[in-house]
């Protein structure tokens, strides 16, 4: 048995170590060095994935593990930023390094935002009970290596807490300017007490990108998170989202992706407050033929370990010309964690024969007083549907684009700002009008 | 007139028997042992063992060659690790893999030279194995209590249930196979049923083309070991456009101590044919645990239908979770040829473990697989069970329906895949596994698999997990019930699903199980 599985670890281990090898580790910080230090005793505990994890079954980790990434065409777009007409707080990074010049002031009030750097050199900061800590809890029962890797190497990052009620968003823009960049960037978030903050997402970032944003969120406090991801770029990206809610605390997240040749994004989220809701939704809307391919992949872990909270898991996927949609969503319910609400529905949409979508929606329960459920469906454009709509003089183009959208829109609808979700289905239908099948 | 009195007079014992059975607490009906002289082979498996047991089934060489080869495999293996089960560590050394009773070392010619304590043994579970006792049984209606102590065994089930069916049997007891009956009839419809050791000395062409074709000799650990060292089980074969007169059943008994059961069964449906096959089995409550791995292969040709129904009741083990049986089974059915359908039901309520996926190849055109599995876990027990449902033929259709129980301190576990090919256009899956927890230190889990590659076929998948509803339970007890009562009331409605998919001596079977094994989860 352990010959086995030493067998199966040695090529993960040497598959870290290469990618050490390659990568140059920080130095300086204060509290930080230790948690990198842990992080890089986790990561040479578990070694980096390979297609024999159970958790990378249907998505193959190679392009994300290797020493070097996979060069990425730059992409550049011929619209606005998403987000341009909302009032908010305008963070840029380019290949994952924080531009200050492109960037607005880091003043808004009821929050404190430094760079990781910043926060990593103070002698004493809020941040070292935060980073690194919820990535090392997300750790069981699944390992997460590409995270661990990413707390032990990166230097790039924001350091958030919010104290009040932020008064307007914070985006972040992602921008690539080398084809062969590899961005590592980490962000720990604290919100206080009754605080509340929505960070916008969008940007390809790199021609490689691993992520990583741990999240605290403290008694009633609110947290709301937005990403638009993908477009027309050939980035692969391994993203992580590590969240623990405290009491009466809600976190919202929603992700919208639209083509990228790989993407892998894992939530995890702990409750350890009783009377919290976690939403968890996201849209991929996917073509295999661009020249990269299109291959999404939604990993989800739920931890209820408190009573009476409520998760949500809602994701879509509309796949044509050969992409791939992966949902591997759980939710687990500790001993104890009574009245606790799960639910979770994963459909996908398949627009021709090529395509496939691959799921495993997990439940592992362990406290009866629980309504736990999950749905998962997948299958072609209702032909009925269709008709109905020709038969009423709408085109067949802008009828499948409707009933796409209609499908779509369950996911969306999930989003409380009526502008984001806007800003959304505006993405949604220039991607719809660009590949109509 | 009288016929009419006599049948609800039966069917008001069996209700008396059923609210009885739910009374006597922590009770499993079949932990006795029988006590009968048995040769047992020398502990531990080698290739000496497993010659040993192609010699004592006087097998030729092809076969003993055959297992020699899984048994070389075997020894490169591990035990899997990917089940939500706690394994103990298992001494595949430090036991018994071949055990018979010395009665039967001479083959008996027929029933009637088989030992009597034998025959008591199974007349004592319910499965009288004299025809004329069957026949009369059935021919007067007699109730169940005339015919055999046991409260719910297959014929007198069907006895009392009013629905004079026959149902052949092919009783296993530890390594060897004791008879089957009906035999002549079956041989007269051109039905083939006989113990597989039989069948590889009578029938060697049809077992050497469809042995390890569907579960290949090394499929997977457990059913690797079962290939080198299985000892007995049972043989099918339905020839073309026959619909088998009757049902089959086998029934297994482990008795003999630290032995393991190695049973393998094989069923071949050709064109156009049909069979209903029943599959029971008890053990003797033991404080250490045994280990039973079988494999059954299932072949169904076109337009044929095989009905599969497993009532597991292995010993599961004390309140403490000592003892009872380790049950590792491989069940897989090919549905080769276009229009075949596969139908499997399964109540499993016994073992300490539960490591078991009837799974269905759905590679004929409008193919059709069904599972129907109510899996029932109470104090320690572990139960990971789930299907296959592979859709390789175009238009094949698939429908999962899983009801789990768990209850005391058991873990139960759904593991199912439903995997669409590329090339298989136009399928259909549909999906639904409920489960439900009785207590809070139990644990109930869903990890199905989906896998679509293409767009024309369609998938659905649901899950659901809660507790028994306290307004259904209220209700219940409002009316007198009392509560173990109304909760084996509210779990057979939540089964019903499933029962319904029984056939009816299954059925009722089972209803009572669902009850006795709950026993003890309530208050």
């Amino acid at each position: 048995m352990a010959v086995r599985r030493q067998n199966r670890l040695q090529p993960k281990l040497d598959a870290a170590e290469a990618r050490l090898a390659a990568t140059s580790l920080p130095e300086g910080g204060v509290w930080i060095t230790e948690a990198r230090n842990q992080a890089l005793a986790r990561l040479r505990t578990t070694g980096l994935p390979n297609a024999r994890d159970e958790y990378w079954k249907y998505t193959r980790p190679d392009t994300l593990v290797q020493p070097e990434p996979v060069a990425a065409a730059l992409y550049r777009p011929d619209e606005k930023t998403i987000f341009a007409d909302l009032d908010r707080l305008h963070l840029t990074f380019v290949d994952g390094v924080l531009d200050v010049a492109a960037s607005d002031p880091r003043a808004l009030d009821g929050v404190e935002i430094q760079t990781l750097a910043d926060a990593a050199a103070a002698d004493i900061h809020w941040a070292r009970e935060v980073y690194g800590v919820l990535e090392a809890r997300g750790q069981d029962p699944v390992e997460r290596p590409l995270a661990a890797l990413n707390t032990a190497v990166a230097t790039e990052g924001l350091a958030i807490r919010v104290t009040g009620k932020a008064a307007r968003p914070i985006q972040l823009t992602y921008l690539q300017s080398a084809p062969d960049s590899d961005a590592m960037i980490h962000h720990v978030i604290r919100l206080e007490p009754g605080a509340e903050l929505t960070v916008l997402e969008n940007g390809p970032a790199a021609a490689r990108l691993t992520q990583v944003i741990e999240v605290e969120v403290a008694d009633g406090a609110a947290f709301h998170h937005i990403r638009a991801q993908g477009r027309t770029h050939e980035r692969r990206a391994a993203t992580h989202i590590f969240a623990r809610l405290g009491r009466e605390s809600a976190f919202k997240s929603f992700t919208l992706t639209a083509n990228g040749a790989l993407t892998r994004n894992d939530v995890v989220i702990e409750f350890t407050g009783d009377d919290a809701l976690a939403h968890v939704a996201g849209a991929a809307l996917g073509d295999g033929s661009d020249r990269t391919g299109f291959h999404h992949d939604d990993t989800i872990f739920i931890t209820h370990d408190a009573l009476n909270c409520e998760s949500r898991q809602v994701f879509k996927k509309v796949l044509r010309n050969g992409a791939t949609g992966v949902f591997q969503g759980k939710i687990l319910v500790r001993k104890g964690a009574q009245k606790t609400d799960g639910y979770q529905i994963s459909q996908a949409l398949l627009l021709d024969g090529d395509s496939q979508f691959l799921a495993k929606p997990e439940l592992e329960i362990y406290a009866d007083d629980v309504a736990c459920s999950h749905g998962s469906t997948s299958g072609a454009i209702d032909e009925d549907a269709l008709f109905y709509l020709r038969s009423r003089g709408v085109p067949e183009g802008p009828a499948t684009d409707l009933l796409i959208l209609a499908f779509v829109a369950e996911a969306i609808d999930e989003i409380d700002d009526p502008a984001i979700a806007a800003a959304l289905l505006e993405r949604l239908e220039s991607w719809l009008s660009r590949h109509r099948g | 007139m009288t016929a009419l009195d006599k049948d609800s007079d039966v069917r008001d014992g069996v209700d008396r028997e059923t609210v009885e059975t739910v009374k006597s607490m922590g009770t499993y009906k079949y932990g006795w042992e029988t006590e009968i002289e048995m040769e047992y082979a020398p502990k531990g498996v080698n290739e000496d063992i497993v010659r040993l047991i192609s010699a004592r089934n006087n097998e030729p060489d092809w076969m003993t060659e055959w297992r020699l080869q899984a048994f070389r495999r075997w020894q490169q293996m591990e035990s899997p690790e990917w089940a939500m089960l706690k394994i103990p560590e298992i001494d595949y050394q430090d036991q018994y893999y071949y055990a018979k009773p010395v009665s039967m070392h001479e083959k008996p010619k027929s029933l009637d030279d088989v030992d009597p304590k034998l025959l008591e043994t199974y007349a004592k579970l319910g499965i009288p194995l004299k025809e004329q006792l069957i026949l009369a049984g059935v021919e007067t209606g007699a109730p169940a209590s005339a015919q055999s102590e046991g409260l719910s065994g297959i014929d007198d089930l069907a006895a009392t249930a009013g629905t004079a069916r026959k149902v052949a049997v092919d009783a296993v007891f530890d390594s060897v196979s004791v008879g089957t009956t009906f035999k002549k009839e079956l041989a007269e419809a051109g039905v083939i049923f006989c113990s597989i050791s039989e069948a590889i000395q009578d029938h060697p062409d049809l077992v050497r083309k469809y042995l390890g074709s569907v579960v290949p000799q090394s499929d997977n650990f457990f059913a690797t070991l079962n290939s080198a060292v299985f000892s007995d089980g049972s043989f099918v074969y339905v020839p073309e456009g026959v619909r088998c007169p009757m049902e089959l059943s086998t029934y297994f008994r482990i008795n003999a101590e630290n032995t393991g059961q190695f049973e393998r069964t094989l069923i071949i449906a050709d064109k156009g044919a049909y069979v209903s096959y029943l599959e029971g089995c008890t053990a003797p409550k033991r404080d250490i645990a045994q280990l039973h791995a079988a494999v059954v292969e299932i072949v169904i040709l076109d337009d044929a239908e095989v009905k599969y129904s497993t009532v597991q009741n292995w010993y599961p083990g004390d309140e403490d979770g000592k003892g009872g049986i380790y049950n590792f089974v491989t069940k897989r059915a090919d549905c080769r040829g276009a229009r075949s359908k596969v139908m499997w039901t399964q109540v499993e309520t016994g073992s300490a473990i539960t490591w078991k996926y009837p799974s269905c190849l759905l590679r004929g055109e409008e193919s059709q697989g069904e599972f129907y599995s109510i899996a029932i876990t109470n104090n320690y027990q572990q139960a990971d069970t789930g299907t296959k449902m592979v859709h390789l033929g175009k238009n094949s259709k698939s429908r999962i329906v899983s009801k789990g129980i768990s209850a005391g301190k058991a873990q139960n576990t759904y593991r199912g895949l439903v995997s669409v090919h590329p090339k298989a256009q136009n399928c259909r899956n549909y999906t639904q596994c409920d489960s439900l927890l009785i207590g809070g230190d139990c644990g109930a889990h869903t990890v199905p698999y989906i896998e679509v590659k293409n767009n024309s076929s369609r998938v659905e998948h649901e899950a659901t997990t809660s507790k028994v509803d306290d307004d259904q339970l209220f209700y219940c007890r409002s009316r007198g019930m009392d509560e173990e009562e109304a909760v084996a009331l509210v779990v057979n409605g939540f089964c019903k699903d499933v029962l319904q998919a029984l056939p009816m001596e299954f059925a009722m079977e089972a209803q009572q199980l669902v009850a006795i094994s709950l026993e003890g989860s309530v208050g």
